[in-house]
């Protein structure tokens, strides 16, 4: 064991799914032509004014009672001061001292496999900044303001974790929150959900933390981890070089699987925060927190101890299958649309399911066989109409939009053989092909029955019933 | 022009509403009319930005029409000048600056759209103060406005412009912003009705914002009759400003001449002291006596913080202003320096070049009260007070419904004479910032005059009261004709 501890705390920004911005009435859509979703107020004109989104205020409250946290009864907005080209009002309009949600706190699976308990200190609501344009410009650079005013909830946990894994899972629970929740698309690649971390090491078994740096733009769960091991390895590097870490924000650079310094303590802006005057403090009543709370979804945790006492799964294909809640929304789907073992509805939807999709790059909610058809090819896998073999084969055929299960059954003629005189004769005529096989099986090589399954399987073109085969066999060459 | 068209500039908005209304004369020759008398006096007196000559006289002939067909609106061709503060599309808004010297707005503020929506018609844009922070007018990239009553003096700020053209007839009503005594200090300095409204009765959007829990926007009027039709427009909850309150507007015409009898009526002991000019203070007190004989009862209340208020207004408003100026950066609109070579110069060269000295003081000066380690020592502190200051005001109104006192502690003052000294003009607010730290509705009226220069007595009642010191400015205008003497030159 090292003898250097890693202190992780994370600052998720998740841009909430409203479908106006948070202070204004423009579409928050991503991907439009660069301007085209900024109002007066995206754009900071003179004597324009900010009105806050309900729906964020909405959909804040549920990230907080979905984590156990304290709902605020009064958050404030403050301003947070700094001149950026793509922050037009030279503010940004941020919750400072009074965020809306306090102390929450989610339970992942640590390194060891035991539960372990990761505090959340705060999650407050703030507008999103334009971004700025440098690709295709020549001497001078862009604004896209669309972006401008997006609402974000900024979810701040406690250090409380312990490695870069430990990081991801935090950041892979907190992601399939706010999906269950749909605050959010989650959208990595889109920006939707990003992440820093502050990473600091120390001797274990001290109490005062390390120097701490911060790591920015950590756009994916690959790069959290690389970025976080990265710099761990750096700070214990200089730390047993007799150096010290300093207080800076660094960035990850994915291309060279690095960090490097941003700008220090000392160069850090002072954000000079004040309560925005033009925002009421946002005023929160009981009845408000009890109407959201009736309408939170079943979470990812309860979710996947259900599946596992219901369906009587194992914990980690439960997890597996819980992670998202299309892809648990389809295996419930599934497991009541056959009449197959949950367990095996399960391993269907982990295994060929999940394998098509990912070749394919699509999301479950894209997929291309829908639950009650992949629940109809179980049904004929159960009663015995086909084999497990030829069900994989009838699956590919329904994933390339052939048809239903018993279509492509019928079409391509692979229905079961399980007449018995039918597959007598198919084993009379392997067995008069293969005289020396069946010589030497009858001298008691028992393990030559195998080949001639697989013979008479063949002829059968991989139809035949195969414990018929095998019996019909075994009492032929007796 | 009819006979009876003669001398429209000397008639007060409720009066050419009546003329209108009974068809005395047209929206489109009272319009001419004032257009003419702006042409004539507008330059010397530098109390117009901009003239919207032609799109009134388009305005003023719709309006004659819509009296034909019998379907006037409200305030159909009454005439109306916007502070140069109030957005206004397709017209320029500058804000009495150079960084919006070019600065068109593609959309009208909420008290334009209301007041063109009942029918006034804008004349033009009235200059003011830079961003509307000063109080003589001479912080203006456009030149200071003169005082109608002597050219060689201020006419209050930074509503200048404002109070400048209804003092000296050229428009009979206009609107003005009141962030520290913006409206009612000019009004005093210039024998004009000036009311700010309570904080969120009017909407402040598309107003350019000074200081955001100060800004209120108001009138410079000629009578409070006036100023109670024009609130009646103006107010109003608007659900683009989060700041505006949802409150019922009630008819502020309806009980203007409701005599004064039961109405208790607070005197301030430190409104008198060393700061009031003696003979300034004499014009209030004989004002008290006119109250007094209309029924009102005189008691001394106590404002124990009120000292503090300008060190306090001058902590919150520089530090709001610091950050309401930041979205001013060259990047979008607005002054934008030529040939900057990398984004810090665009900034420090369109802010250095586009903002005046007043401007910049107060940037600086909230910038830095706002700065770690001095947060909580100046604008934490600083908002401590204003409570203070409000509990104070809260604490008089369970005594008396209306507190009177001087509007400013001296009348006009010379141009050039307090520019070098920024403190010696900042307490030239020290009795109308009381309000603003509070919220209160206040107004001032004319009250008489000192060596020929107007003086205000200031009215402040508690939150949604307007109605009340209007009633209050209205009786006492019954007894009085101070708010009808009109500077020689301009009779």
């Amino acid at each position: 064991m090292s003898r250097w501890e890693t202190v992780i705390g994370l600052e998720i920004h998740t841009q909430l799914a409203t479908r106006s911005k948070i202070f204004s009435g423009a579409a928050t859509a991503y991907g439009a032509a660069p301007n085209t979703q900024a109002c007066l107020v995206d754009l900071g004109y003179p004597g324009v004014l900010p009105v806050l989104n309900g729906e964020a205020v909405r959909m804040a409250c549920k990230f907080g009672l979905a984590v156990n946290a304290t709902i605020a009864a009064r958050s404030v907005f403050a301003r947070k001061n700094y001149f950026y080209p793509d922050l037009p009002k030279g503010y940004q309009i941020s919750q400072y001292e009074l965020p809306i949600v306090v102390r929450g706190e989610l339970t992942i699976a640590g390194d060891d496999g035991t539960a372990r308990r990761i505090g959340i200190t705060r999650a407050h609501l703030e507008e999103d900044a334009g971004k700025s344009i440098h690709e295709g410009l020549e001497r001078c650079s862009g604004i896209d303001l669309n972006r401008a005013g997006t609402p974000l909830l900024e979810i701040v946990s406690e250090p409380d974790l312990r490695s870069a894994q430990e990081a991801v899972a935090y950041m892979r629970s907190i992601h399939s929150i706010v999906r269950y929740l749909e605050i959010s698309d989650g959208n990595m690649q889109e920006g939707s959900f990003r992440c820093d971390a502050n990473v600091s090491v120390r001797p274990r078994g001290q109490q005062a933390l390390g120097t701490r740096t911060e790591l920015k733009n950590l756009n994916s769960f690959r790069f959290v981890e690389k970025a976080i091991n990265f710099e761990i390895e750096r700070q214990i590097e200089l730390l047993e070089d007799g150096g010290e870490v300093i207080q800076e924000t660094r960035l990850y650079d994915a291309d060279l699987d690095q960090t490097r310094a941003m700008r220090s303590k000392e160069e850090a802006n002072d954000y000079r925060y004040f309560p925005d005057p033009d925002l009421l403090p946002v005023e929160i009543d009981a009845a408000f927190i009890d109407a959201v709370r009736r309408s939170l979804p079943e979470l990812p945790h309860a979710k996947q101890q259900r599946f596992v006492t219901q369906y009587g799964l194992r914990e980690e294909d439960a997890a597996v299958l819980t992670a998202s809640r299309a892809l648990a929304d389809y295996f419930e789907a599934l497991a009541l649309a056959t009449a197959c073992d949950a367990r095996q509805a399960a391993n269907w939807v982990m295994g060929e399911l999940s394998g098509s999709l990912n070749r394919d790059g699509l999301d479950i909610r894209d997929t291309r066989v829908p639950a009650a058809a992949l629940g109809a090819l179980l049904n004929r896998l159960h009663d015995g109409t086909i084999s497990g073999k030829i069900a994989k084969d009838v699956f590919e055929a329904m994933w390339s939009g052939e048809g239903s299960a018993d279509e492509i059954i019928e079409a391509r003629g692979l229905k079961q053989i399980t007449d018995a005189s039918a597959i007598d004769d198919i084993v009379d005529a392997v067995i008069a092909a293969n005289p020396v096989q069946v010589a030497d099986y009858r001298a008691g090589k028992d393990k030559i029955l195998g080949y001639l399954v697989g013979q008479v399987m063949k002829e059968s073109r991989g139809k035949a019933n195969p414990a018929q085969v095998n019996e019909s066999l075994k009492r032929r060459l007796k | 022009m009819s006979p009876s068209a003669a001398n429209l500039h000397l008639r007060t908005l409720t009066e050419l509403a009546q003329g209108l209304a009974a068809g005395e004369f047209t929206a489109r020759e009272l319009t001419e009319s004032l257009l003419a008398r702006i042409a004539a006096h507008g330059e010397a007196l530098n109390a117009f930005v901009t003239v919207t000559a032609d799109s009134a006289l388009e305005a003023a002939a719709a309006a004659d029409r819509a009296r034909a067909a019998q379907n006037p609106a409200p305030l159909a061709g009454l005439p109306i000048v916007h502070k140069d503060i109030f957005c206004t599309a397709g017209v320029r808004t500058t804000c009495g600056s150079r960084m919006l010297d070019n600065f068109v707005s593609p959309y009208d503020a909420t008290v334009v759209e209301k007041l063109s929506r009942a029918g006034a018609i804008m004349l033009g844009k009235s200059n003011m103060d830079e961003f509307a922070m000063g109080s003589s007018n001479e912080t203006s990239y456009y030149g200071p406005v003169r005082n109608p009553w002597d050219a060689a003096r201020s006419p209050g700020g930074s509503s200048g412009g404002s109070s400048a053209a209804v003092a000296a007839r050229l428009v009979p009503a206009a609107t003005g912003t009141d962030t520290g005594g913006s409206i009612r200090q000019p009004a005093a300095l210039t024998g004009t009705v000036g009311l700010k409204p309570t904080y969120g009765r009017v909407s402040r959007h598309g107003m350019i914002a000074f200081a955001s829990s100060l800004d209120q926007a108001g009138t410079i009027t000629r009578s409070a009759a006036d100023a109670a039709l024009l609130l009646g427009v103006m107010a109003g909850f608007d659900a683009r400003d989060s700041t505006s309150v949802d409150e019922p507007v009630p008819d502020y015409r309806a009980g203007l001449d409701k005599p004064l009898a039961g109405l208790r009526v607070g005197i301030v002991r430190q409104h008198f002291d060393a700061g009031l000019d003696a003979a300034n203070a004499a014009r209030v007190r004989a004002a008290l006596a006119v109250l007094e004989a209309d029924g009102a009862t005189l008691r001394e209340v106590d404002l124990p913080h009120l000292d503090l208020s300008v060190p306090t207004y001058y902590v919150v408003a520089p530090a709001e202003c610091s950050s309401n100026m930041s979205r001013f950066d060259g990047v979008r609109f607005g002054h934008r320096a030529e040939g900057a070579k990398d984004l810090m110069e665009l900034y420090c060269r369109s802010r250095g070049e586009g903002f005046g000295a007043e401007v910049k003081r107060r940037i600086m000066t909230g910038t830095y009260v706002l700065s770690a380690g001095y947060y909580d020592a100046y604008y934490l502190q600083a908002q401590k007070v204003r409570q203070l200051i409000a509990a104070d005001f809260q604490a008089a109104f369970a005594d008396v419904d209306v507190i009177a006192g001087p509007t400013a502690p001296t009348p006009a003052f010379l141009l050039g004479d307090k520019t070098d000294d920024p403190i010696t003009m900042y307490l030239n607010d020290i009795y109308t910032i009381g309000a603003n730290l509070a919220g209160l509705p206040a107004l001032s009226t004319p009250c008489g005059f000192v060596n020929r220069l107007p003086v205000g007595l200031h009215l402040v009642a508690a939150p949604f009261r307007e109605a009340l010191l209007l009633n209050c400015a209205h009786r006492y205008q019954q007894h009085t004709d101070w708010h009808r003497q009109c500077p020689e030159a301009y009779s």
